[in-house]
């Protein structure tokens, strides 16, 4: 951890892992406007005060940056400067601090959520002001019941009405609108009741007040404005979350392609704007944007996120390569054989808004609870009124005025909160542990899941070699003076074991075979059994060899290790009554032994994204409800598909996109997320069921006529208060040590 | 009571003021960016400290 010490890459309160440096030039979505340019970016990792002011930081001292500025609610920096600053400089001044960064086309950057979130806010700010000025008044007509003067009482009644009419039009829109939309197709939801209660308590207390009545309920219309408001607000804030990692995806396809021209000369356009037959150049430590046929150069390409195969392959002339690869060594040319929109990521892209189709037909208990209660509220208010003016015999007035006050007080507002307050708050504790989530129905999906199906690589296992045979301090430091000079993850791993030190003079890398040049004055090969002329080995994991002139081959052992936590992840899910398995793409000897230490019965390897989709159909069609946790490409069809679905913080972005929580340091926060989202069920149907209790009691206070307005904004605001302390509950139960 | 014609309105306009505020605060966008909001406030510019003369005690 010492490196972590004096330059942690990355968000440094370790809130998200750093993210690998990946080359794509930005200048195609510069904006001109006068002599100032201007350039969005999505930055992701950049979870805290720290990340904040070193990208700002970075980028302001840039020559010509005017203005930088990185919001951290979503991620978006927005750089404006003059004169010839090349924006790829911001692009690599921010991944050089360790935070990934994709440059974000504004045209498509749709503010709708934005717009309606805002809008929520100002109706809830408007609501909350008319009913604390009401009930100012209120409070003052039900204080002096008895001694005040009938005119006084009539006075501040019309003032109520004075404001609660604006306020009722404006803030009550979001209700009005969505009412009306669904009442014109002939059908019916929460907003019917809810405008037709404000609509019914509004102009009954104008009548009140005009006829100098004693009940007004300006106060109760405007509260249940108010507190309808703060649930449709939060629940617009955890959607708007979840969109924002849909437009992350969106910022992934469009990263820009070099291309080259008819006379050679390498030009840096969109990827939209790639033809078939395009000749493109990848530079070492770029990904593939589209899919491609190679022409020329050798080159190894880490294919992991996309076959979840752990080491790359040789890759040369007349070989086909897919997007999401990176290229490790030399550069290659080649010609697109497919359009961006037509290439592998598209494909899994396409896969993903499928799988997300599937599982919006999901319905939150939410739903469920409103599709009773409409219908409910709607037969007790017209029989109370019915019962009232027929048999009761009270005149038409008392009975209209008796179904209001049922109406006003069934009124949604613990419903309407009962499941947005959880969500937060959950949602808060959640990121506190380390994870976050993506949608606001996802802690109900997780909560139901029986069955985890684990990705190997980078989920299970840290997805990068370590060095584990014991080799003598000399022959290491010699190899890894090779090592150096490569970009292959297992030259890397031996660079990490041996430390910081000299470099091999005139290292020839040869993609596919290993590496040459001179230590110490004698000629030094590492690479492959053939390359050095060794004997291949019996070791399961990858090996390296390394030749020092004549001297005999010596053997360089690696294994990708399972996660620290691994273990005792595995048994904490397993006592929480979870069953699991492994499905990966990569090698059975690979697979077999990571399944063996973690004491996973069920695993399969060589798996395809669309084995991995099938399987997931397969547990599905039992009646599985699967739980999907994986990082790679060939996992997000999966992720997507899967009852609920988990990527670690490491993940590609897509994969990140298509999951419903992302959690970072370790598989530790997963038997973590599993409580917290089975809790935070249990609270949520105890504040269904307290809301339904509340009416039990509520009711028939109403139909018996006793709900003045005092009654009914004691209610209100009584089983309001209930429902949130109930959610608040969630932080404070503590986390049993295992 | 007849205090009440001028403790209303003074009530109410004090009322406007606060409401006033927050729209401004929501149109200026000062709500966009909670999370940030949060943190920045404890960013302090970075800057080489000023000399100190030599204490002597």
């Amino acid at each position: 951890m010492s490196e972590a010490v004096l330059d942690p890459a990355g968000c440094p309160s370790g809130l998200a892992p750093p993210s690998a440096a990946e080359t794509s030039d930005p200048s195609a979505f510069v904006r001109k406007l006068g002599r100032q340019s201007r350039l969005s970016l999505t930055v992701r990792g950049a979870k805290c005060g720290g990340c904040l002011s070193r990208i700002e930081g970075a980028v302001s001292t840039l020559p010509g940056v005017e203005s930088a500025r990185l919001n951290l609610s979503n991620g978006r920096l927005d750089v404006a400067w003059s004169g010839s600053l090349e924006a790829r400089w911001i692009v690599d001044a921010v991944s050089g601090l360790g935070y990934g960064v994709a440059p974000l086309d504004t045209a498509a950057d749709d503010d709708a959520h934005k717009k309606e979130e805002r809008s929520l806010l100002l109706a809830m700010g408007v609501a909350g002001f008319a009913t604390a000025n009401i009930m100012l008044l209120s409070v003052s007509v039900w204080g002096g019941h008895g001694e005040m003067g009938e005119a006084t009482r009539q006075g501040l009644h019309a003032l109520s009405g004075v404001i609660a009419l604006p306020t009722l039009i404006y803030s009550g829109r979001p209700f009005f609108q969505s009412a009306w939309n669904v009442l014109k197709k002939k059908r019916t939801n929460m907003d019917v009741p809810i405008s037709l209660a404000l609509i019914l308590a509004f102009s009954v207390s104008v009548s009140e007040t005009i006829r100098g009545g004693p009940h007004a309920y300006f106060d109760a219309a405007c509260m249940l404005l108010f507190f309808l408001l703060i649930g449709r607000f939060l629940d617009a804030r955890v959607r708007r979350r979840a969109w924002s990692a849909a437009r992350d995806l969106a910022a992934l396809g469009s990263r820009t392609v070099t291309r080259l021209g008819a006379d050679g000369r390498p030009q840096s356009v969109r990827s939209e704007d790639i033809r078939p037959g395009d000749q493109i150049l990848l530079a070492p430590g770029e990904r593939a944007v589209v899919d491609m046929m190679v022409e020329g150069g050798e080159s190894e390409v880490d294919e992991s996120l996309v076959t979840g195969e752990s080491l790359p392959r040789w890759t040369g002339a007349g070989m086909k390569l897919m997007a999401g690869s990176i290229n490790l060594s030399q550069p290659l040319t080649g010609r697109a054989t497919a359009a961006a929109a037509d290439s592998l990521l598209a494909e899994i892209s396409q896969m993903l808004s499928a799988g997300e189709q599937k599982r919006s037909t999901y319905r939150q208990i939410a739903d469920k609870a409103v599709s009773l209660y409409v219908p409910i509220v709607h037969s007790t208010a017209l029989l109370t009124f019915l019962g009232w003016w027929l048999i009761g015999d009270i005149g038409l007035r008392d009975s209209i005025l008796i179904a209001v006050a049922t109406l006003i007080i069934t009124c949604p507002c613990a419903l309407a909160l009962a499941a947005p307050v959880v969500q937060v708050v959950a949602a808060g504790r959640l990121f506190k542990g380390g994870a976050y989530l993506k949608s606001g129905d996802a802690l109900e999906r997780l909560a139901a899941c029986d069955h985890i199906i684990f990705d190997k690589t980078g989920t299970l296992t840290l997805g990068t070699p370590r060095l584990v045979s014991g080799t003598d301090v000399a022959t290491l430091s010699e190899a890894a003076q090779l090592a150096r000079a490569s970009r292959h993850p297992l030259s890397r791993a031996l660079t990490v074991a041996a430390g910081p030190g000299a470099l091999a003079k005139d290292v020839k890398e040869y993609p596919g075979l290993g590496l040459e040049g001179e230590v110490n004055g004698v000629s030094c090969r590492l690479g492959s059994a053939e390359w050095t002329g060794a004997q291949a080995s019996g070791h399961t994991g990858a090996t390296l060899f390394f030749v020092r002139g004549d001297a005999p081959p010596v053997e360089f052992r690696f294994e990708d290790d399972i996660q620290e936590d691994a273990g005792q992840t595995v048994a904490a899910l397993t006592r929480m009554g979870l069953t699991m398995e492994i499905v990966s793409g990569d090698r059975p000897e690979a697979v077999g032994e990571v399944a063996r230490k973690l004491d996973i019965r069920c695993w399969t390897a060589s798996a395809s994204p669309q084995d991995k989709v099938r399987r997931l159909e397969e547990l599905q069609g039992q009646g599985r409800k699967v739980l999907m946790i994986g990082d790679g490409l060939n996992d997000a069809g999966a992720l997507a598909l899967a009852h609920a679905s988990a990527a670690p913080g490491g993940a590609l972005d897509v994969s990140q996109s298509a999951s419903d929580a992302v959690y970072s340091g370790g598989l530790a926060p997963l038997p973590r997320l599993m409580k917290t989202a089975r809790l935070a069920k249990t609270v949520m149907v105890q504040n269904f069921a307290f809301a339904a209790i509340y009416n039990v009691i509520a009711v028939p206070i109403a139909i018996l006529g006793h709900a003045t307005p005092l009654v009914a904004a004691i209610a209100m605001s009584g089983s309001s208060l209930i429902v949130c302390v109930n959610a608040l509950r969630i932080n404070l139960t503590r986390e049993k040590q295992a | 009571m007849s205090g009440l014609v001028f403790l209303i309105p003074v009530a109410l306009l004090m009322g406007f003021a606060g409401l006033a505020a927050f729209l401004w605060s929501v149109r200026s966008g000062q709500f966009d960016d909670p999370d940030g909001a949060a943190h920045r406030i404890l960013i302090s510019p970075d800057e080489p400290l000023p000399e100190r003369k030599p204490v002597r005690d």
